[in-house]
């Protein structure tokens, strides 16, 4: 037996074993949404993550054990928020011929988001950590941590806010919209990935290709809108 | 393939560099896409390599939100106390934040429509 110990002492100070169970645990959750018919509740990201902390919790791994392996996937969140320019790009002409209606439905919701969000927080008398953490919770999650860090707080508090909120808008989104009469795929798809980014855009892809499109459109601006208003404004407001 | 990977990692290292450099309130990927995009506007165009690079990146973006996401281990406590505000303020923010954006949009579309029809 002592020898299965040297293996994982061994192991378990490679960056493999951690980035191995990171992928793994992934798959995993992929396949039981596509088991499940894509179906909402059975978003990987939770599963692969709730996977995850119960291998740390039964082995007794610390957290930053586990980010000395995970941290190359971690990493691959600048390069992917470069890559956002693309899409963006894509729907440029779409863009163009409604740039003023896109602009002020999206500022309007992007303030809606993160200011309701803190007003809440607030109320309910939530920590300054949690508060900071919650206000970019509908930004995807590369530009929500990077402004987060701004603020002082906790980034990877803010991450599972931000994936929480993904599923949340993924998930009632579409109900709501029914519910207020919103009948234009532009819309919808706009609403969908103004308040919950690319968790809330796979699904208005998968529901119509305008909405979609939109949705990765709403994405993407939403991201650069609150990158550079929300620091602006939270220092006016609580002078940090 | 490798050289549009290099092309994305030098935006992303000047956007780090530019927001450091300048104290720029915004994070340096953010910077980075917007170096991305104007170099597009520039070049009138998504070369079909850096297309695929990008897809690619976009793609399995949701498996790179987890390692962040294991992270609610270390703050199990600090949901767990403050878990009544920020299960409200998210569910309430982000279905209000939908009805918001959604209305106006359609408002605002039908409206430019309807003027165009009045030309």
């Amino acid at each position: 037996m002592a020898d299965l110990r040297d293996i994982w002492v061994y192991l378990s100070a490679s960056p493999l074993l951690h980035l191995t169970l990171t992928l793994v645990a992934f798959q995993a959750g992929a396949w039981l949404y596509k088991r499940g018919g894509l179906n909402p509740l059975l978003n990987p990201v939770m599963i692969a993550v709730v996977l995850i902390v119960a291998v740390l919790v039964l082995t007794a791994t610390p957290y930053p054990a586990y980010f000395d392996g995970a941290q190359f996937v971690h990493f691959l969140l600048g390069p992917a928020t470069v890559a956002l320019a693309i899409p963006l790009y894509r729907q440029f002409e779409k863009v163009r011929r409604s740039a003023l209606a896109i602009l002020v439905s999206l500022l309007c919701g992007s303030a809606t988001a993160a200011v309701s969000a803190v007003a809440i927080g607030w109320l309910l008398q939530g920590s300054n950590d949690a508060l900071i953490a919650i206000a970019p919770k509908s930004v995807t999650a590369p530009v929500a941590m990077g402004i987060t860090e701004q603020l002082g707080g906790l980034p990877s508090l803010t991450a599972v806010l931000v994936i929480v909120t993904g599923i949340t808008g993924a998930m009632l989104g579409p109900h709501v919209l029914k519910l207020v009469g919103v009948k234009d795929w532009a819309a919808h798809g706009l609403a969908i990935g103004t308040a919950s980014h690319g968790i809330g855009t796979a699904r208005a892809m998968q529901v119509n290709e305008t909405a979609g499109a939109f949705a990765g459109l709403a994405m993407g601006l939403n991201a650069l809108a609150t990158a550079l208003l929300l620091p602006l404004i939270w220092r006016l407001v609580f002078g940090g | 393939m490798l050289g549009w990977l290099t092309v994305i990692f030098c935006c992303q290292l000047a956007g780090e560099l530019a927001v450091t450099g300048l104290g720029l309130p915004v994070p340096g990927p953010v910077v980075g896409m917007a170096l991305l995009f104007c170099g597009l506007l520039l070049r009138k165009g998504i070369p079909a390599d850096l297309g695929k690079v990008g897809d690619a990146l976009i793609g399995n973006l949701s498996l790179c939100f987890v390692p962040a996401g294991v992270g609610v281990m270390l703050h199990a406590d600090l949901i767990g106390a403050d878990w009544l505000p920020i299960s409200v303020a998210l569910l309430a923010s982000t279905l209000l934040a939908v009805a918001v954006t959604g209305l106006l949009m359609q408002y605002l579309s039908r409206a430019k429509q309807a003027g165009k029809e009045g030309d």
